[in-house]
């Protein structure tokens, strides 16, 4: 199972291909079939190994603050902690 | 042996002190970044509701849409002044500007310097991209020697143009000035020593040291002409030789992060 997951405000996404440049794991790529409303192509998560830690990079790359990130954590050591 | 039970946590999310609008910013422009790194530092000192922020003129001159605070929006290059103001009548609030090289180091030039002097308790963001990037790529004060932009097509040339204003430099001689640094957004280990910077800066403001500035190197991927990959290379290549990144002054009194 994943150790983390994210989430992306597609409508936010200007495709900088940023995060897609850094992410360690790289599995984050453009889409290719879709255009958001901005005429943009809004960046994807395709992980189906479960490859992504929750590493938050992509995050803090993020001009548009367009990634939410989650990572798994013991549920004794569950904080709102910020990266 | 019982296995650990594992849970789902969200450690990262849009800074509350963001709007939930899209900026303006060209894809790739670290205007959005510096935001960020700013809503974060108000999110974490828990000052969002005792905030005042200054948007100047130039790329940043819609800030006060991108920000969940009170915001002001001065004249070109005045931000230092209004924000004068504003800090001397409400001396308990938290009172920032937010400036370009355009609106810092060339019109607004006397009014940052006077500022510092006088050692106001306000904090400035020195966003320096090295153009003037709203008025479609003209020479800035912090054009690099060489640099094409529209006003300098060949090329900055320093027997013409001059040498390149160094802000940081310059205001870490003035007495007033109690925290001046310069730090770079063109990676993930430098965005997270801005935003250190950033704290600190507020911290010596909430803690009454005087003058604050945090000079943030910024890309310009559009009237630079090149992809936003290429422009955070172009910062750490070109950007980070002409204007070295450190400390330029630190207060004694401040506990550095």
């Amino acid at each position: 199972m994943a150790k983390g997951r994210i989430e992306i405000n597609e409508a936010l996404c200007k495709g900088c291909t940023l995060c897609t440049l850094n992410c360690p794991k790289e599995i984050l790529h453009m889409a290719q079939d879709r255009f958001n409303a901005k005429g943009y192509r809004p960046v994807e998560i395709i992980d189906p190994e479960g490859q992504c830690t929750g590493c938050s990079i992509c995050a803090i790359i993020c001009p548009e603050a367009a990634i939410t990130v989650f990572r798994m954590v013991k549920a004794k050591d569950r904080v709102a902690e910020k990266v | 042996m019982e296995k650990t039970k594992m849970v789902e946590s969200q450690i990262y999310t849009k800074p509350e002190s963001l709007t939930e609008i899209g900026t303006h910013y060209c894809p790739g422009c670290t205007h959005g970044i510096a935001h960020r790194l700013i809503a974060e530092v108000i999110d974490e000192m828990g000052v969002r509701e005792n905030t005042i922020g200054i948007a100047p003129v130039g790329c940043s001159v819609f800030a006060y849409n991108y920000f969940n605070m009170d915001f002001a929006e001065a004249a070109h290059g005045r931000a230092p002044a209004m924000a004068t103001g504003i800090k001397r009548v409400n001396p308990d609030k938290i009172v920032f500007t937010y400036q370009g090289d355009g609106d810092l180091a060339s019109i607004g030039a006397a009014e940052i310097l006077h500022a510092a002097g006088r050692g106001e308790h306000i904090t400035v963001i020195f966003i320096n991209n090295a153009i003037y990037g709203m008025t479609g790529g003209q020479m800035a004060p912090t054009t690099l020697p060489g640099q094409r932009t529209t006003s300098s097509p060949m090329g900055r040339d320093i027997e013409l143009h001059g040498f390149p204003m160094k802000m940081c430099e310059i205001l870490s001689q003035t007495d007033g000035a109690a925290y001046i640094v310069r730090r770079s957004l063109h990676d993930v280990a430098n965005i997270r020593k801005a935003k250190k910077a950033l704290r600190n800066a507020f911290e010596a403001q909430q803690q009454g040291l005087g003058f604050s500035m945090v000079e943030l190197l910024s890309s310009c991927p559009t009237n630079w002409g090149i992809t936003p990959e290429d422009a955070l290379k172009w910062i750490e290549s070109h950007m980070v030789p002409m204007y070295p990144l450190g400390d330029y002054k630190v207060h004694s009194a401040l506990s550095v992060k």
